[in-house]
């Protein structure tokens, strides 16, 4: 074992080949993972610098930085970029590519080529979404509701364009996992013995595979009515803007579970690992992952609430909306649960698991309460909403997304980051979350609506305080992206296991070599072994 | 905790205006109860395994626990009957919310960006503000001339979308008159939070004299221009040369006009009634083509006040 590890050393999967070229040529899923980080990470950075811009404008009323119609470009792009350029791709197609094949003891991912091509479609639409700056811009918010993103200014139909063909990228990810999953597991890994991360990105690339077709449809139709004229969804042309929102949310209800599946995912290895301890309800887990997929598929009229829909179809989805409450629930009991009895380390991986779970748990409970429809029909799109999905997306996924760094970091780059500034890291996102989004319930409690450029003097108070509070967390990322930076280029070298994990990439070294494993490992047992 | 406190329902939360307010928050207060015990249980248990079972030694040694299918059982069962409780509950609320009472009184909304018309089965108008009588049931017919906007009453618990294209209806019964704040909570462009109105709600016979009165009794057009505009235009246009989502309207009248074609234009009568009628005609330099026609909505009377109105802005 020794002798292996020191030959990895020398030569791995960075290092095994030099130069740019290398790297956008390359079909190594680890290195593409790479490719996803650079491209995720500056979305994110962007992103999240409009979410600052957002609150400098909303600190105090009346005009502050920039005016109503800069104001809803920048909702727009905070909006688009991070659910289609960050949340969307963040966890399967950068962690994901990187750990599934080594979770599973394969090579690589079933078809390398496709895996680059998924890059280059979510860069390639980036850029169109991107050049619609040069085309008046995009003010539509990100779910682009007709008949508005019909009228509106040219830039929308470039950014329609773009998240079109980012959806290629996330549906040829899917279909890539659904395969590497079924043709190329280890031999012994049966799929009760895969870990929950897999069963998590599994559920997802299902969803990703079937539903993303719908949400290129929408906007394929969107970019037909703005530029052919034909009435789709447009009443002036007989379209029906309702249809839209349905195919629009019978794509976008499941893909708040591409975002949130695979964030459960790490947060399952996260607390076994640092509870050294067996996962509990691993079959309970898994099958939950695949349920809350399942189920997803049929909640989408909660969105329709007060639209124009018809009362029994608001009350049918109402019921079916609660139903996911529960393989959620049981998700939350069964992370719980594995802490019992544990032998728990306070890691920063775990710290960010524990915000998850903490901050998740809020995220679901607020989420039965949006689908009670009769309470629903008071909270819908006022700041009730947006304090639960910014619980659930960044509470929940960029939670989990950075636990996950931290926690495969050492493995990725060979390095180890400075625990000490993890911890402060964590310290400021957890308390700024918390300080930037629970007034926004007692926001919208109030009444106050989303999607708001001005407010009524009554909710200036609130918003001060929210305001804080989010420049509090972006701090703690940009003191996030520099420990990551760091440690890259100036972090001790890392063990090939510095968390004592049971998961098939911590038994080869860090980073890994090209191809994973240098001898292919054979599978005999579930993967938390903790014994 | 604040939410523990019998203040909480009065303090923050808007007043309840409507007959079915308080039941909408009873059904709130018992999920916001029943969600505070499940944090409670979830992230306290977190917390206390958490502080309970920390790592002690580098080698400590944990139990095997694989699964405990009664116990698996229970929290799967228990959340699933408080689910269908809650779902049982706010069905029953929300059928009182949503079924009109027969012979309710019946108004007409209209939005628009960005604002609120209010048509009345009486012949009357009103923009900005809507009036109704206290104590009877109201069924509002909610329709849009441009893009979707939204229909939100806080002080009644109450909200819903206006589509172009087709009718949508909500209902209310408010007893206790008084003045009841407005939203569009339906995403419309530059205007959408300026896009607010007034419910003021009368005790009968007040209504009743404010349905029969002529709006404009005794004015002149500069008198009837200034009402219509501080209702219909000042979430886009303001008074002074000050730009909003559209030009200021000091000083336009008489004055050269530059527009996004190149072309200009001295702004007269006929200017002004055009850009009104057919706003996307003739787009003044550096704004959007955002503002919805007025055709077929305004009196003769009202252009001609509207008009006079701005002229009288020297």
């Amino acid at each position: 074992m020794t002798s292996t590890s020191t030959q990895a050393d020398e030569i791995n999967y960075l290092n095994h080949q030099k130069g740019i070229w290398s790297w956008l040529t390359t079909l190594d899923h680890k290195r593409i993972g790479i490719l996803y980080m650079i491209t995720v990470l500056t979305f994110f950075l962007i992103g999240g610098i409009f979410a600052m811009l957002l609150r400098v404008e909303l600190f105090a009323t009346g005009k502050n930085i920039m005016s109503a119609a800069q104001y809803n470009q920048v909702m727009t792009f905070h909006g688009a970029i991070m659910v289609f350029m960050v949340i969307i791709p963040g966890i399967p197609a950068f962690l994901g590519n990187f750990i599934l094949p080594l979770h599973i003891g394969a090579k690589d991912v079933a078809f390398p080529k496709l895996n680059l091509l998924s890059w280059y479609c979510l860069v390639v639409g980036a850029v169109i979404a991107v050049s619609s700056l040069l085309y008046g811009g995009v003010d539509t918010g990100w779910t682009f509701y007709t008949p508005y993103s019909i009228h509106t200014n040219n830039g929308t139909t470039f950014v329609v364009i773009g998240a079109f063909v980012m959806g290629f990228s996330s549906i040829l990810t899917g279909l890539n996992f659904i395969v590497t999953v079924h043709k190329l597991r280890a031999p012994g890994m049966t799929f009760w013995r895969m870990p929950l991360f897999v069963w998590a990105l599994y559920s997802t690339a299902v969803i990703q595979i079937l539903a993303t077709p719908i949400l290129a449809i929408t906007l394929l139709l969107i970019a037909a009515e703005r530029i052919l004229g034909v009435g789709i969804f447009d009443p002036a042309l007989g379209g029906d803007p309702i249809l839209f929102q349905h195919f629009f949310w019978f794509y976008s209800h499941p893909a708040v579970y591409i975002m949130i599946l695979p964030a459960m995912g790490i947060v399952t290895e996260l607390i076994t690992t640092f509870s050294r301890k067996v996962i509990f309800g691993y079959k309970a887990i898994a099958l939950s992952s695949v349920g809350i997929a399942a189920v997803s598929f049929f909640v989408w009229g909660h969105h329709l609430f007060v639209s124009g829909q018809s009362e029994l179809a608001g009350i049918i989805f109402s019921f079916i909306t609660m139903l996911v409450g529960v393989p959620t629930a049981i998700k939350v009991f069964n992370w719980t649960a594995t802490m019992y009895k544990g032998s728990i380390q306070f890691s920063s991986p775990m710290l960010f698991a524990l915000g998850f779970l903490f901050l998740f748990t809020i995220g679901g409970v607020t989420g039965i309460i949006l689908a009670t429809i009769a309470v629903d029909v008071r909270f819908h799109d006022t700041y009730f909403v947006v304090a639960h999905f910014h619980y659930v997306m960044v509470g929940g996924t960029l939670m989990a997304i950075m636990g996950g760094i931290y926690y495969w970091l050492p493995k990725i780059f060979g390095r180890m980051y400075s625990e000490f500034w993890a911890r402060i890291t964590w310290v400021l996102i957890f308390i700024g979350f918390n300080v930037a989004f629970f007034p926004q319930f007692v926001l919208g409690a109030m009444g106050m609506p989303r999607r708001y450029y001005d407010y009524l003097p009554q909710y200036a108070s609130l918003n001060r305080i929210s305001s804080v509070g989010s420049w509090t967390i972006g701090l703690g990322f940009f003191i996030a992206l520099g420990v990551i930076i760091y440690a890259i280029t100036k972090g001790k070298k890392a063990p090939a296991n510095p968390w004592g994990g049971k998961t098939l990439e911590w038994t080869i070294a860090s980073p890994p070599p090209h191809e994973n494993f240098l001898i292919e490992p054979i599978i005999t047992a579930g993967p938390y072994e903790y014994r | 905790m604040f939410f523990g406190t019998k203040a909480f329902a009065g303090s923050f939360m808007p007043i309840q205006g409507s007959t079915f307010a308080a039941s909408v928050d009873s059904l709130y207060k018992f999920l916001v109860y029943a969600s505070l015990i499940s944090c409670a249980l979830v992230i306290g248990g977190m917390i206390f395994f958490a502080i309970k079972y920390r790592r002690k030694t580098n080698d400590d040694k944990t139990a095997y626990i694989t699964h405990n299918s009664t116990l698996e059982f229970i929290w799967s069962f228990v959340p699933f009957v408080i689910f269908m409780i809650v779902f049982g509950w706010s069905w029953y609320v929300y059928l009182q919310i949503r079924v009109v009472p027969k012979g309710a009184f019946e108004i007409n909304v209209v939005g628009q960006k960005w604002n609120w018309d209010f048509i009345y089965k009486s012949g009357r108008k009103s923009s900005g503000e809507m009036y109704a009588p206290a104590g009877e049931p109201i069924k509002l017919i909610l329709s849009s001339r441009d893009v979707i906007h939204s229909f939100y009453i806080p002080a009644f618990r109450n909200k819903q979308d206006a589509v172009p294209g087709m009718y949508t209806q909500m209902w209310f019964n408010a007893p206790k008159p008084g003045s009841y704040q407005v939203f569009c909570t339906e995403y419309c462009g530059e205007g959408h939070s300026s896009m607010l109105a007034k419910i003021h709600v009368l005790p009968k016979d007040k209504f009743e004299e404010w349905l029969r009165n002529d709006p404009y009794k005794g004015m002149n057009l500069v008198q009837v221009g200034l009402k219509l505009f501080d209702s219909r235009c000042t979430a886009c246009h303001s008074v002074s040369e000050e730009n909003k989502v559209g030009p200021g309207f000091k000083g336009l009248f008489g004055k050269k006009r530059d527009f996004a074609d190149g072309t200009s234009l001295l702004a007269d009568e006929n200017y002004i009634r055009e850009s009104m009628m057919m706003p996307a005609k003739k787009v003044v330099k550096g704004f959007s083509n955002v503002m919805t026609s007025f055709q077929g909505q305004l009196s003769e009377q009202e252009v001609l006040g509207v008009i006079e109105y701005i002229k009288s802005l020297q």
